[in-house]
C-alpha cells in the first residue's frame, strides 16, 4: 500500500513527528510506499539544519533526512506555513524540498491512505 | 490541467498525474478560530483543494464551531480577522458544511448564530458520514 503522512506538529514539544516517523519506518520495512511526507503548520519546524538537540538525543530533521536519502522520500515542506515560520532554502535540512500545499492535496488523490499526525 | 494561485501568490498546477480523479475530501475542525493556527492554515488548505477539483466537505466539532461565529471582531488581540472566507467558500464550489449538534447545544449555539449556511448533524451522522469519505484531514 502507497502512504501519504501529514505532520501537522513541531520537534521536540510534540510526539508526532516521531510517531509519523515510526510509522513510516515500520511500513517501508513492511514493504509498503510512502508517497510523501507533508510537513504543515508547526511540523515546518522539523525541516530546520540549524537544530542542535543533546548528543544523547535523537536528531529527527537529520533521523528524516537520512531516511528519506536512504528509501529515496519525497519531504516536503509547506511554503506559507514555513516563511511564517522562518523556515527558507537557506536553512533548510538536507532531503527536504520547500512546496506549495498542492503537494499535501495530491498526495491525498494519489496515495491510498493518508495519514495525518498531530494533536 | 488547471491552474490556482495559492495563498503566497505561486501558481500552483494541479497537474495532469492528479487530474481526472476525483476524491471525497474531509476537512475536520476541532479548535476555536485563534488561540491557535490550525482554523486560519486548515481554511488555507480548504482553498487550495478547490483547485484540485475535489469533492470537498468541512466538519466542525467542538471549539471548532466558533469558527463560524458571526461578528469576530479580532482587533483588540490584533491577529488578523480570517472568519469573512468562510462566506466565499460557496464561491470555489464548497457547500457542504457540518455541524455537530452535540458541539453546538454544549455552546448554547444555534445555527442562527452562523455566518454561512450549515448542515447540523448529531455525532452518530457525522462519524457514518465520516465512514464515507476517501481522505479525513483533522486540524
Amino acid at each position: 500500500m502507497e502512504f501519504g503522512i501529514l505532520i501537522n506538529e513541531g520537534p521536540y514539544t510534540h510526539q508526532a513527528s516521531d510517531t509519523a516517523y515510526n510509522f513510516a519506518a515500520a511500513a517501508i520495512g513492511k514493504g509498503h510506499k510512502i508517497h510523501r511526507v507533508f510537513f504543515y503548520h508547526d511540523g515546518v519546524n522539523n525541516g530546520t539544519r540549524l537544530a542542535e538537540p543533546p548528543q544523547d538525543d535523537r536528531h529527527i530533521p537529520k533521523r528524516w533526512s537520512e531516511f528519506a536519502k536512504n528509501h529515496n522520500i519525497d519531504l516536503v515542506i509547506c511554503v506559507a506555513a514555513a516563511l511564517r515560520r522562518g523556515i527558507k532554502d537557506e536553512n533548510l535540512a538536507e532531503g527536504f524540498r520547500i512546496s506549495g500545499l498542492g503537494q499535501l492535496v495530491e498526495s491525498g488523490i494519489q496515495a491510498d491512505r493518508l495519514l495525518v499526525f498531530g494533536d | 490541467m488547471s491552474e490556482a494561485i495559492n495563498d503566497v501568490g505561486e501558481s500552483v498546477e494541479t497537474g495532469e498525474s492528479a487530474a481526472g480523479k476525483v476524491k471525497k475530501f474531509m476537512f475536520i475542525n476541532r479548535k476555536s478560530p485563534y488561540g491557535t493556527i490550525y482554523a486560519l492554515e486548515s481554511l488555507e488548505v480548504v482553498l487550495i483543494s478547490a483547485a484540485f477539483d475535489q469533492d470537498v466537505s468541512l466538519a466542525f466539532f467542538d471549539d471548532g464551531v466558533y469558527q463560524l461565529v458571526k461578528g469576530q471582531k479580532t482587533q483588540g488581540i490584533g491577529i488578523k480577522n480570517h472568519s469573512p472566507t468562510y462566506r466565499a467558500l460557496d464561491g470555489y464550489d464548497i457547500e457542504k458544511l457540518y455541524v455537530e449538534k452535540e458541539s453546538m447545544e454544549l455552546r448554547g449555539l444555534t445555527t442562527e448564530d452562523l455566518l454561512v449556511p450549515v448542515q447540523q448533524l448529531s455525532r452518530g451522522e457525522l462519524s457514518k458520514l465520516i465512514d464515507t469519505q476517501d481522505v479525513v484531514l483533522s486540524f
